[in-house]
């Protein structure tokens, strides 16, 4: 390849460096460390989120407060669902690092129906607090927690979507470097999603209603 | 089209961490996920916890052990992967989300606490003034004094006079 | 017209309507709009003339070379500034004569649309521009790399932060501006009804997106991309001050956008987090933004220290002094930053003990940033000190950015603040502070850089005429500011009653007049050295003796930036290999791995842009398609996999041997 290049040596000059490899260096892919920072990124508008609900979150208004709204048994489902998900995700992933394109498929697939449930039971869930007055113009309250709980479900949606359509993409290429890369950032995402909802279920539904 | 990847010349350049993951973590983390869940749901709903303050610090630890929890067996956080870049912005990231969360509840409590008025000395007549001003402001009088927001551990006021 | 609240709302159009273009009842704004058409027909008939659309298309807007994507951010950076300074232009010749019955000419609504405007403007469009347009440009080149870690998104970054800088050019043109300051702080109008509000809304926050995006491909590059054998302590400092900056944007944007995300829902859906009433506290929106806001500041001023950094130790001739205490310091200033944030609302009343803390930290992170401006004082201590321009605006920042932030001290105390929180003494330091540090960073870095990026020097002559009437105009338009601000005089204000005020503010417009003369005289040593380029010509790609790696290659650089990737042993790594009389290799040229360019970026950069005017004017059919076709776009892209390629072995070969000549010519 290409000659490494000795110092000719001037006079009085230092003594030689190499100053090229023999084989050029291919930097490390950086998609991981990447995509791990955005996820960092999120956790501080979550965190936002979160202060905004901890300034606002007793401010009633008048209005219901968590105690008289929240349903923890359709909270302790929707966080079953959610970590199901969370070991279901597990599973396509250990098929993937066998390279086993359908039972990644399958196993992503079972993710996508458990994410599913879980977007349902919180559209249920914030269908029946709107029907009852519970809307997020009633109260500050009310304002910011459906604004952390509802980005928390956005997020899911947006990640069952991509869910989706990496289905179609290993279904079409296969397991190639680049859905593997891309398999590897929805897990992280999906795992990330988690994290964020046992603070929400902490935060704002059990402590919610104390 | 070809499955071939591009890189697949060059010994494929993978991420040097494409972890090995093994069902063993998978599956415990799922149980102690599961365990560390249903501890505090249970202590809400059968009222074994009454008050706030002993809420917060026994729900909260649950809550940071869950989150190590997923870190270490679901996300395969450990201060190896990628040189240590993850471990160290995850570390930062936490610091600046107590930063923002602690400093921002601190502040906020401080101007209430100072900056809002208390009931014994803002009848309800001087809100509607101010509203007047401000952007158009459709809620009676009424609500304004009811919406006096309250520090977070003392109950709000409000005509049901609730806690 | 005032504060509209009555908007239509037509389900085709929107709010759009008759009333809401301005320029049919101001004349100033139509003017502007027949200078801007003017303007852009015939930048249109040229490009035509010359045939310049399809290289423009093609190796410009789908660039993904961080080179050109540098150079285009530079250019956002300098088109905007001239309208943000036509703001401060016309604010200071109101603000001289506005005194008693003579009103001005602009009526209070119109001014509070220029100083939101001129804030809005320079920090976001400007100041975040010119500095990620730095960084991009340089980072790679000094890390011995071939681009960026993501190219595809860096593109879509620049292309993002254009849109946004679109959507408020709009803003003069249809509907009007925010009137509520450059933060949108509640007590100027922030819940009205106009469009003004929502302009800014959206345009910062698609441009928060491309910054946000740039940070984190900025920060992989820097840990992922690094030439073998420099290691951290091994990079050169401006790299060290954009690792730091980027993890500030990563770490603080989100505060933005979730501050700003509120506020919308605020507007859009009658939510209650700002209001005054049912539990709303509009004290959060200010705690929340300058969670974000103070982290900003520094995240300008920050490269502006890597900038002279560079330039001092290159024009001292000598390695730069400290160089471990400067990362240190550069470390400190980054976490410090992240704890001061109430010093920009002390008078808002959370009492001693908060105000107390806050004071203490601004105090503190003065301290990293004096032991930088020693460092450099002793790195030009007994060194070969060339004036060249780029060491002229160093000594100029060293001065006027040491007195901005002395000033700068003096808010940090709580007491004093109370006197001059929101006086023109603030505006006196932050300027200071900003024009001091970023500006005559930028106008360092310019007449440093730009023989690496176009091949030829800048002009001395003119160079130096716009260096002294920037220099001492900005202290004959600033200092006034901080006297008027000790006498009490309140910022933001379009008329004043007290004549004794009034010749500071002439001497302001004076000093005003001056930079914009300086400003002129920039433009005329662009112009001026693109015609006498033959003779600025830099034909050996080290024009200044420089120290660090992107001073290893042509210029401009290939596109490719390294034939072979450069091993690093030292710091000032450039150096280090002239001082071991580095031979270039000539023989042995591999194909090279490159990224394509991709018309992605500035497509669904495009779609972003008509979902805000949707959103800004409540066309609602208009937001939901335009959405659903940003995440089509989207998806779509993710199914091209051929994003990259090679460049020949031939062609590097051939540009290699006209490098090798062109040496030749030089010596």
């Amino acid at each position: 390849m290409s000659d490494i290049r000795h110092n000719a040596g001037a006079a009085g000059a230092l003594a030689p460096r190499e100053y090229h490899l023999a084989h050029e260096p291919h930097p490390e892919n950086g998609t991981s460390l990447g995509f791990w920072l955005y996820l960092m990124s999120d956790c501080l508008i979550f965190a936002a989120l979160f202060a905004t609900f901890g300034v606002l979150g007793r401010n009633y208004a008048a209005g219901p407060t968590g105690k008289e709204l929240f349903d923890l048994s359709l909270v302790a489902i929707n966080t079953a669902f959610l970590l199901l998900s969370s070991i279901t995700f597990g599973f396509a992933m250990l098929q993937k690092q066998k390279k086993n394109v359908s039972g990644t498929l399958t196993w992503l697939a079972i993710t996508g129906v458990l994410g599913l449930c879980f977007l349902g039971v919180e559209l249920y869930e914030f269908h029946h607090l709107i029907h009852q007055g519970a809307t997020p113009q009633r109260s500050a309250f009310l304002s910011s927690f459906f604004t952390l709980v509802g980005t928390h479900g956005l997020h899911v949606t947006f990640g069952l979507i991509w869910l989706v359509t990496l289905m179609i993409q290993i279904s079409k290429h296969g397991l190639i470097e680049a859905n593997v890369r891309r398999i590897n950032c929805l897990s992280m995402f999906w795992h990330f999603l988690d994290v964020v909802w046992i603070g929400v279920f902490t935060f704002v539904y059990l402590m919610g209603v104390l | 089209m070809s499955a071939h990847d591009l890189h697949a010349g060059h010994g494929d350049h993978h991420d040097h961490d494409d972890l090995h993951v093994t069902m063993g973590d998978y599956v415990k983390g799922f149980i102690l996920a599961v365990i560390l869940t249903v501890i505090p749901f249970y202590l809400v709903m059968s009222g074994a916890i009454e008050d706030r303050a002993t809420g917060l610090v026994v729900l909260g630890a649950f809550a940071i052990v869950q989150v190590v929890v997923h870190m270490v067996y679901f996300l395969h956080m450990n201060g190896k992967i990628q040189g240590g870049w993850t471990m160290l912005s995850t570390v930062f990231t936490a610091v600046f989300l107590a930063i923002a969360v602690a400093g921002t509840l601190w502040v906020m409590y401080q101007m209430n606490a100072h900056m809002m008025p208390t009931h014994e000395s803002a009848p309800a007549v001087s809100q509607p003034a101010a509203a007047d001003t401000a952007a158009p402001a459709v809620q009676a009088p009424a609500a304004s004094e009811a919406a006096a927001p309250a520090p977070a551990e003392q109950p709000a006021h409000g005509a049901h006079g609730s806690n | 017209m005032s504060g509209n609240t009555t908007l239509p709302n037509d389900p085709l159009i929107g709010r759009i309507s008759w009333d809401a273009v301005p320029m049919a009842h101001e004349p100033i704004v139509l003017w502007t709009f027949i200078a801007v058409v003017l303007g852009g027909l015939v930048m249109m008939a040229a490009l035509t003339k010359f045939r310049l659309w399809g290289p423009l298309w093609r190796d410009w807007i789908c660039s993904i070379d961080h080179k050109k994507i540098g150079i285009m951010y530079m250019i956002l950076g300098l088109v905007m500034f001239l309208r943000g300074f036509a703001d401060a232009a016309m604010m200071r010749l109101q603000q001289a004569m506005a005194f008693g019955d003579n009103l001005g000419y602009l009526p209070p609504h119109h001014y509070d649309q220029i100083f939101t405007a001129h804030g809005v403007i320079m920090i976001f469009f400007v100041a975040m521009p010119f500095v990620t347009g730095l960084m991009n440009y340089l980072v790679p080149l000094q890390i011995g790399a071939r681009d960026v870690s993501f190219p595809f998104l860096n593109n879509f970054s620049f292309w993002m932060t254009t849109a946004g800088a679109v959507l408020v050019m709009i803003s003069l043109f249809l509907g009007e501006f925010s009137t509520s300051g450059w933060l949108a702080l509640s007590n100027l109008g922030n819940q009205s009804g106009s469009t003004g509000l929502d302009y800014y809304i959206w345009a910062l926050q698609i441009a928060g997106v491309g910054t946000t995006l740039s940070g984190i491909n900025l920060i992989v590059t820097i840990i992922k991309m690094r030439a073998p054998g420099m290691n951290l302590m091994k990079m050169p400092v401006f790299v060290w001050t954009s690792l730091c900056t980027n993890a500030l944007i990563v770490a603080s944007f989100p505060m933005l956008t979730a501050a700003l995300v509120l506020m919308s829902l605020d507007r859009y859906l009658g939510t209650h987090f700002f209001s005054n009433d049912f539990g709303g506290n509009a004290m959060l929106y200010v705690n929340l933004i300058w969670i974000w806001g103070h982290p900003e500041v520094y995240i300008l001023v920050l490269p502006a220290f890597g900038v002279f950094s560079e330039i001092v130790a290159t024009f001292s001739k000598k390695r730069l002094f400290g160089y471990t205490s400067m990362v240190y310091a550069t470390v400190c200033i980054t976490i410090l930053s992240y704890l001061v944030w109430l010093h920009h609302f002390f008078t808002m009343g959370s009492g001693a003990s908060v105000n107390t803390f806050f004071g203490i930290t601004t105090m503190i992170i003065s301290i990293p940033t004096g032991a930088k401006i020693f460092n450099w004082l002793f790195t030009m201590y007994k060194g070969r000190i060339k004036f060249d321009l780029p060491m002229m605006w160093t000594v100029a920042f060293m001065c006027t950015f040491a007195i901005g932030g002395m000033t700068g001290v003096l808010l940090a105390v709580p007491p004093a603040d109370f006197v001059l929180h929101n006086s023109l003494f603030l505006i006196a330091h932050f300027h200071n502070v900003i024009i001091g540090g970023v500006v005559f960073a930028v106008f360092a870095a310019i007449n440093y850089w730009y023989p690496k990026a176009f091949g030829y020097k800048l002009d001395v002559f003119w160079g130096k005429c716009s260096f002294w009437l920037w220099l001492v105009g900005f202290w004959v338009a600033f200092t006034p500011l901080y006297i008027l601000g000790l006498m009490g005089v309140t910022r933001r204000a379009n008329h004043f009653e007290d004549p004794s005020l009034q010749i500071w503010f002439i001497i302001a417009a004076l000093g005003a007049a001056m930079i914009a003369a300086g400003i002129g005289c920039f433009l005329i040593q662009l112009v001026v050295s693109f015609f006498k380029r033959d003779q600025l010509r830099d034909e050996s790609g080290d024009p200044w003796g420089g120290r660090t790696l992107e001073w290893a290659t042509s210029s401009p650089p290939p596109q490719y930036n390294f034939a072979f990737t450069p091993v690093v042993h030292d710091i000032d790594a450039w150096w280090d290999m002239k001082k071991h009389s580095y031979q270039r290799p000539l023989t042995g040229f591999q194909p090279i791995h490159m990224p394509a360019n991709t018309g992605a970026g500035v497509v669904i950069s495009g779609l972003s842009l008509v979902l805000g005017f949707a959103l800004i004017w409540h066309i609602w059919w208009l937001a939901g398609v335009s959405f659903a076709a940003v995440i089509v776009a989207s998806i779509i892209h993710t199914f091209n996999y051929k994003r990259d390629f090679y460049i020949p072995a031939a062609e590097v070969v051939a540009t290699e041997e006209a490098r090798t000549l062109q040496l030749a010519r030089h010596v």
